[in-house]
Protein backbone atom coordinates (compact mmCIF):
# COMPACT_ATOMS: atom_id res chain seq x y z
CA UNK A 1 0.00 0.00 0.00
CA UNK A 2 1.17 3.50 -0.81
CA UNK A 3 0.95 6.37 1.63
CA UNK A 4 -0.60 8.40 -1.19
CA UNK A 5 -3.67 6.12 -1.18
CA UNK A 6 -4.05 6.63 2.57
CA UNK A 7 -3.79 10.40 2.15
CA UNK A 8 -6.40 10.40 -0.64
CA UNK A 9 -8.75 8.33 1.51
CA UNK A 10 -8.12 10.78 4.35
CA UNK A 11 -8.94 13.72 2.10
CA UNK A 12 -12.18 12.09 0.87
CA UNK A 13 -13.21 11.30 4.43
CA UNK A 14 -12.44 14.83 5.54
CA UNK A 15 -14.35 16.35 2.62
CA UNK A 16 -17.50 14.37 3.43
CA UNK A 17 -17.34 15.82 6.95
CA UNK A 18 -16.27 19.34 5.97
CA UNK A 19 -18.24 20.08 2.78
CA UNK A 20 -21.68 20.56 4.31
CA UNK A 21 -20.39 22.53 7.29
CA UNK A 22 -18.44 24.74 4.89
CA UNK A 23 -21.14 25.19 2.26
CA UNK A 24 -24.37 25.41 4.21
CA UNK A 25 -25.69 28.07 6.54
CA UNK A 26 -28.59 25.93 7.54
CA UNK A 27 -29.85 22.41 7.09
CA UNK A 28 -31.21 21.99 3.54
CA UNK A 29 -31.96 18.27 3.45
CA UNK A 30 -35.63 17.41 3.59
CA UNK A 31 -36.94 14.67 5.83
CA UNK A 32 -37.10 12.12 3.04
CA UNK A 33 -33.45 12.64 2.06
CA UNK A 34 -32.48 12.34 5.72
CA UNK A 35 -34.50 9.18 6.09
CA UNK A 36 -32.71 7.68 3.08
CA UNK A 37 -29.26 8.78 4.28
CA UNK A 38 -30.01 7.23 7.65
CA UNK A 39 -30.04 3.88 5.82
CA UNK A 40 -26.40 4.25 4.74
CA UNK A 41 -24.93 2.03 7.51
CA UNK A 42 -27.60 -0.64 6.90
CA UNK A 43 -26.86 -0.42 3.17
CA UNK A 44 -23.09 -0.68 3.42
CA UNK A 45 -22.08 -2.67 6.49
CA UNK A 46 -23.69 -5.96 5.31
CA UNK A 47 -21.54 -5.72 2.16
CA UNK A 48 -18.56 -5.91 4.52
CA UNK A 49 -20.15 -8.49 6.84
CA UNK A 50 -21.52 -11.10 4.43
CA UNK A 51 -18.74 -12.11 1.99
CA UNK A 52 -16.14 -13.17 4.62
CA UNK A 53 -18.81 -15.25 6.40
CA UNK A 54 -20.42 -17.00 3.44
CA UNK A 55 -17.46 -17.33 1.09
CA UNK A 56 -14.36 -19.49 1.53
CA UNK A 57 -10.79 -18.41 0.79
CA UNK A 58 -11.19 -18.73 -2.96
CA UNK A 59 -14.58 -17.03 -3.04
CA UNK A 60 -16.91 -20.04 -3.37
CA UNK A 61 -20.14 -20.20 -1.42
CA UNK A 62 -19.51 -22.21 1.75
CA UNK A 63 -22.76 -23.23 3.45
CA UNK A 64 -21.89 -26.70 4.81
CA UNK A 65 -21.10 -26.70 8.51
CA UNK A 66 -19.62 -23.26 8.23
CA UNK A 67 -18.76 -22.18 11.82
CA UNK A 68 -18.87 -18.48 10.85
CA UNK A 69 -22.54 -18.74 9.88
CA UNK A 70 -23.46 -20.39 13.19
CA UNK A 71 -21.41 -17.89 15.18
CA UNK A 72 -22.94 -14.95 13.28
CA UNK A 73 -26.45 -16.26 14.04
CA UNK A 74 -25.57 -16.50 17.73
CA UNK A 75 -24.18 -12.94 17.60
CA UNK A 76 -27.38 -11.67 15.96
CA UNK A 77 -29.51 -13.32 18.65
CA UNK A 78 -27.25 -11.91 21.38
CA UNK A 79 -27.44 -8.44 19.78
CA UNK A 80 -31.20 -8.58 19.36
CA UNK A 81 -31.80 -9.32 23.02
CA UNK A 82 -28.93 -7.49 24.75
CA UNK A 83 -28.81 -4.41 22.45
CA UNK A 84 -25.19 -4.30 23.58
CA UNK A 85 -22.36 -3.95 21.05
CA UNK A 86 -19.64 -5.62 23.12
CA UNK A 87 -21.89 -8.51 24.17
CA UNK A 88 -22.69 -9.09 20.49
CA UNK A 89 -19.03 -9.21 19.43
CA UNK A 90 -18.04 -11.51 22.28
CA UNK A 91 -21.01 -13.84 21.85
CA UNK A 92 -20.00 -14.28 18.21
CA UNK A 93 -16.29 -14.64 18.85
CA UNK A 94 -16.56 -17.05 21.76
CA UNK A 95 -19.06 -19.28 19.96
CA UNK A 96 -16.79 -19.21 16.89
CA UNK A 97 -13.79 -20.32 18.96
CA UNK A 98 -15.91 -22.95 20.68
CA UNK A 99 -16.94 -24.30 17.26
CA UNK A 100 -13.55 -24.30 15.55
CA UNK A 101 -11.47 -25.48 18.50
CA UNK A 102 -13.82 -27.95 20.23
CA UNK A 103 -16.79 -29.07 18.13
CA UNK A 104 -15.38 -29.17 14.61
CA UNK A 105 -11.82 -29.93 15.61
CA UNK B 1 -14.12 27.42 35.42
CA UNK B 2 -15.00 29.59 32.44
CA UNK B 3 -17.82 28.87 30.00
CA UNK B 4 -15.60 27.49 27.22
CA UNK B 5 -13.81 25.02 29.45
CA UNK B 6 -17.10 23.99 31.02
CA UNK B 7 -18.62 23.28 27.60
CA UNK B 8 -15.49 21.41 26.54
CA UNK B 9 -15.65 19.28 29.68
CA UNK B 10 -19.35 18.62 29.07
CA UNK B 11 -18.48 17.33 25.60
CA UNK B 12 -15.87 14.96 27.03
CA UNK B 13 -18.29 13.81 29.73
CA UNK B 14 -21.22 13.26 27.32
CA UNK B 15 -19.26 11.19 24.80
CA UNK B 16 -17.40 9.03 27.33
CA UNK B 17 -20.00 6.25 27.66
CA UNK B 18 -19.96 5.85 23.87
CA UNK B 19 -16.23 5.12 24.03
CA UNK B 20 -16.80 1.71 25.62
CA UNK B 21 -17.49 -0.06 22.29
CA UNK B 22 -15.02 2.17 20.39
CA UNK B 23 -12.10 0.93 22.43
CA UNK B 24 -12.33 -2.77 21.49
CA UNK B 25 -13.14 -1.76 17.90
CA UNK B 26 -9.85 0.18 17.78
CA UNK B 27 -7.96 -2.79 19.19
CA UNK B 28 -9.54 -5.09 16.60
CA UNK B 29 -8.62 -2.63 13.86
CA UNK B 30 -4.98 -2.53 15.05
CA UNK B 31 -4.77 -6.33 15.23
CA UNK B 32 -6.23 -6.70 11.71
CA UNK B 33 -3.81 -4.11 10.33
CA UNK B 34 -0.92 -6.12 11.69
CA UNK B 35 -2.37 -9.45 10.49
CA UNK B 36 -2.71 -8.08 6.97
CA UNK B 37 0.93 -7.08 7.13
CA UNK B 38 0.77 -3.34 6.44
CA UNK B 39 3.01 -2.74 9.46
CA UNK B 40 2.67 -0.60 12.58
CA UNK B 41 3.32 2.81 10.98
CA UNK B 42 0.68 2.47 8.28
CA UNK B 43 -1.81 0.92 10.69
CA UNK B 44 -1.47 3.93 13.00
CA UNK B 45 -1.14 6.29 10.02
CA UNK B 46 -4.60 5.29 8.81
CA UNK B 47 -6.07 6.02 12.23
CA UNK B 48 -4.52 9.50 12.27
CA UNK B 49 -5.03 10.47 8.62
CA UNK B 50 -8.45 8.93 7.98
CA UNK B 51 -9.80 8.71 11.54
CA UNK B 52 -12.87 6.63 10.70
CA UNK B 53 -13.16 3.02 11.82
CA UNK B 54 -15.45 1.72 9.07
CA UNK B 55 -13.46 3.42 6.29
CA UNK B 56 -10.17 2.10 7.63
CA UNK B 57 -11.43 -1.49 7.80
CA UNK B 58 -12.92 -1.28 4.30
CA UNK B 59 -9.63 0.10 3.03
CA UNK B 60 -7.74 -2.84 4.58
CA UNK B 61 -10.23 -5.44 3.40
CA UNK B 62 -10.32 -4.19 -0.19
CA UNK B 63 -6.57 -3.70 -0.29
CA UNK B 64 -5.90 -7.25 0.89
CA UNK B 65 -8.42 -8.49 -1.72
CA UNK B 66 -6.43 -6.76 -4.45
CA UNK B 67 -8.86 -3.95 -5.28
CA UNK B 68 -7.68 -0.95 -7.30
CA UNK B 69 -7.12 2.47 -5.75
CA UNK B 70 -10.16 3.92 -7.53
CA UNK B 71 -12.45 1.25 -6.10
CA UNK B 72 -10.97 1.69 -2.63
CA UNK B 73 -11.41 5.47 -2.82
CA UNK B 74 -15.02 5.30 -3.96
CA UNK B 75 -15.87 2.65 -1.36
CA UNK B 76 -14.37 4.83 1.37
CA UNK B 77 -16.35 7.76 -0.02
CA UNK B 78 -19.55 5.70 0.00
CA UNK B 79 -19.09 4.63 3.62
CA UNK B 80 -18.47 8.22 4.60
CA UNK B 81 -21.43 9.67 2.71
CA UNK B 82 -23.37 9.56 5.99
CA UNK B 83 -21.17 12.42 7.21
CA UNK B 84 -22.82 14.68 4.63
CA UNK B 85 -25.94 14.30 6.70
CA UNK B 86 -24.12 15.10 9.94
CA UNK B 87 -22.54 18.19 8.38
CA UNK B 88 -25.87 19.41 7.04
CA UNK B 89 -27.56 18.91 10.40
CA UNK B 90 -24.79 20.71 12.33
CA UNK B 91 -24.26 23.51 9.77
CA UNK B 92 -26.80 25.90 11.32
CA UNK B 93 -24.93 25.76 14.63
CA UNK B 94 -21.47 26.15 13.15
CA UNK B 95 -22.06 28.56 10.24
CA UNK B 96 -20.74 31.64 12.08
CA UNK B 97 -17.44 30.04 13.06
CA UNK B 98 -14.09 30.87 11.47
CA UNK B 99 -12.74 28.57 8.76
CA UNK B 100 -10.02 27.18 11.07
CA UNK B 101 -12.69 26.06 13.53
CA UNK B 102 -14.73 24.46 10.77
CA UNK B 103 -11.66 22.53 9.59
CA UNK B 104 -10.73 21.32 13.08
CA UNK B 105 -14.30 20.35 13.98
CA UNK B 106 -14.79 18.54 10.64
CA UNK B 107 -11.72 16.42 11.27
CA UNK B 108 -13.17 15.09 14.54
CA UNK B 109 -16.84 14.90 13.50
CA UNK B 110 -17.24 11.13 13.89
CA UNK B 111 -20.50 9.27 14.58
CA UNK B 112 -20.27 9.34 18.37
CA UNK B 113 -19.23 13.01 18.60
CA UNK B 114 -22.00 14.00 16.19
CA UNK B 115 -24.59 12.10 18.22
CA UNK B 116 -23.86 13.79 21.55
CA UNK B 117 -23.03 17.28 20.24
CA UNK B 118 -26.09 17.46 18.02
CA UNK B 119 -28.24 16.86 21.09
CA UNK B 120 -26.27 19.44 23.08
CA UNK B 121 -26.53 22.06 20.30
CA UNK B 122 -30.29 21.65 20.09
CA UNK B 123 -30.69 22.12 23.84
CA UNK B 124 -28.17 24.96 24.23
CA UNK B 125 -28.80 27.25 21.28
CA UNK B 126 -27.93 30.36 23.30
CA UNK B 127 -24.46 29.21 24.36
CA UNK B 128 -22.23 31.00 21.86
CA UNK B 129 -19.31 28.73 22.76
CA UNK B 130 -21.30 25.58 22.13
CA UNK B 131 -18.80 24.40 19.50
CA UNK B 132 -16.42 23.61 22.36
CA UNK B 133 -18.74 20.71 23.11
CA UNK B 134 -17.98 19.12 19.73
CA UNK B 135 -14.29 19.89 20.20
CA UNK B 136 -14.28 18.02 23.53
CA UNK B 137 -16.37 15.12 22.30
CA UNK B 138 -14.43 14.83 19.03
CA UNK B 139 -10.98 14.85 20.55
CA UNK B 140 -12.05 12.35 23.19
CA UNK B 141 -12.98 9.98 20.35
CA UNK B 142 -9.71 10.80 18.60
CA UNK B 143 -7.60 10.06 21.68
CA UNK B 144 -9.40 6.80 22.46
CA UNK B 145 -9.13 5.72 18.82
CA UNK B 146 -5.36 6.33 18.66
CA UNK B 147 -4.67 4.63 22.01
CA UNK B 148 -6.75 1.58 21.10
CA UNK B 149 -5.12 1.38 17.66
CA UNK B 150 -1.68 1.32 19.29
CA UNK B 151 -2.81 -1.36 21.75
CA UNK B 152 -4.13 -3.38 18.81
CA UNK B 153 -0.81 -3.01 16.97
CA UNK B 154 1.05 -4.31 20.02
CA UNK B 155 -1.42 -7.17 20.47
CA UNK B 156 -1.49 -7.93 16.74
CA UNK B 157 2.20 -8.67 16.72
CA UNK B 158 1.74 -11.42 19.35
CA UNK B 159 -1.76 -12.83 18.69
CA UNK B 160 -1.60 -16.14 16.77
CA UNK B 161 -3.36 -16.22 13.39
CA UNK B 162 -5.19 -19.45 14.33
CA UNK B 163 -7.62 -17.43 16.44
CA UNK B 164 -9.25 -16.29 13.20
CA UNK B 165 -9.56 -12.69 14.34
CA UNK B 166 -10.43 -11.66 10.79
CA UNK B 167 -13.92 -12.84 11.67
CA UNK B 168 -14.14 -10.00 14.21
CA UNK B 169 -14.46 -7.55 11.27
CA UNK B 170 -17.79 -9.11 10.36
CA UNK B 171 -18.80 -9.31 14.02
CA UNK B 172 -17.90 -5.70 14.75
CA UNK B 173 -19.92 -4.33 11.85
CA UNK B 174 -22.76 -6.67 12.71
CA UNK B 175 -22.70 -5.32 16.26
CA UNK B 176 -22.86 -1.74 14.94
CA UNK B 177 -26.17 -2.61 13.28
CA UNK B 178 -27.96 -4.09 16.30
CA UNK B 179 -30.26 -1.08 16.61
CA UNK B 180 -31.53 -1.91 13.09
CA UNK B 181 -32.44 -5.53 13.88
CA UNK B 182 -35.90 -4.58 15.13
CA UNK B 183 -36.85 -2.49 12.10
CA UNK B 184 -38.34 -4.48 9.26
CA UNK B 185 -37.30 -2.04 6.50
CA UNK B 186 -33.73 -1.97 7.71
CA UNK B 187 -33.62 -5.77 7.67
CA UNK B 188 -34.68 -5.75 4.01
CA UNK B 189 -32.03 -3.13 3.20
CA UNK B 190 -29.38 -5.14 5.07
CA UNK B 191 -30.27 -8.39 3.32
CA UNK B 192 -30.19 -6.69 -0.09
CA UNK B 193 -26.72 -5.33 0.56
CA UNK B 194 -25.37 -8.58 1.98
CA UNK B 195 -26.76 -10.83 -0.72
CA UNK B 196 -25.66 -8.57 -3.59
CA UNK B 197 -22.17 -8.32 -2.08
CA UNK B 198 -21.86 -12.09 -1.59
CA UNK B 199 -23.03 -12.91 -5.11
CA UNK B 200 -21.07 -9.99 -6.58
CA UNK B 201 -17.84 -10.68 -4.73
CA UNK B 202 -16.51 -12.76 -7.63
CA UNK B 203 -18.78 -11.64 -10.43
CA UNK B 204 -18.62 -7.85 -10.17
CA UNK B 205 -15.37 -6.60 -11.72
CA UNK B 206 -12.70 -4.52 -9.95
CA UNK B 207 -13.86 -5.62 -6.47
CA UNK B 208 -16.57 -2.98 -6.76
CA UNK B 209 -18.97 -5.25 -4.88
CA UNK B 210 -19.26 -2.93 -1.87
CA UNK B 211 -20.32 0.03 -3.99
CA UNK B 212 -22.73 -2.02 -6.12
CA UNK B 213 -24.22 -3.65 -3.02
CA UNK B 214 -24.54 -0.33 -1.20
CA UNK B 215 -26.19 1.38 -4.17
CA UNK B 216 -28.64 -1.51 -4.67
CA UNK B 217 -29.53 -1.41 -0.99
CA UNK B 218 -29.94 2.38 -1.04
CA UNK B 219 -32.29 2.09 -4.03
CA UNK B 220 -34.34 -0.39 -2.02
CA UNK B 221 -34.22 2.00 0.95
CA UNK B 222 -35.39 4.86 -1.26
CA UNK B 223 -38.28 2.79 -2.63
CA UNK B 224 -39.29 1.75 0.88
CA UNK B 225 -39.15 5.37 2.09
CA UNK B 226 -41.15 6.70 -0.86
CA UNK B 227 -43.87 4.04 -0.77
CA UNK B 228 -44.18 4.57 2.96
CA UNK B 229 -44.75 8.32 2.69
CA UNK B 230 -47.39 7.82 -0.01
CA UNK B 231 -49.46 5.78 2.39
CA UNK B 232 -49.68 8.65 4.87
Amino acid sequence: MHWSLIVYCGVITFLTRFSMIFLLKEDIFNDKTKKILSFVPAAIFPAIIFPPIFLDNIGNLDLDNNPKIYAAIIAIIAGYFSKNIIATIFAGLISYWFLIFIILN
Amino acid sequence: MNKKLKTLAKGIFDVSPLMIPVFPFGIIYGVIGMELGIGPYMTLGLSIIIFGGASQIILLQLFSGGASSLVILSSVGAVNSRHLLYGAVLSEHLSTLKLTWKIILSYVMVDQAFAVSNTYFKNNRKNKDKHYHLLGAGFTCWTIWQISTILGIVLGSVVPKELGLGFTISLTFLALLISDFRKFKNIIVMLTSGIVATIGYNTIPFKAYIIVAALSALIVATLLTLTDSKKK
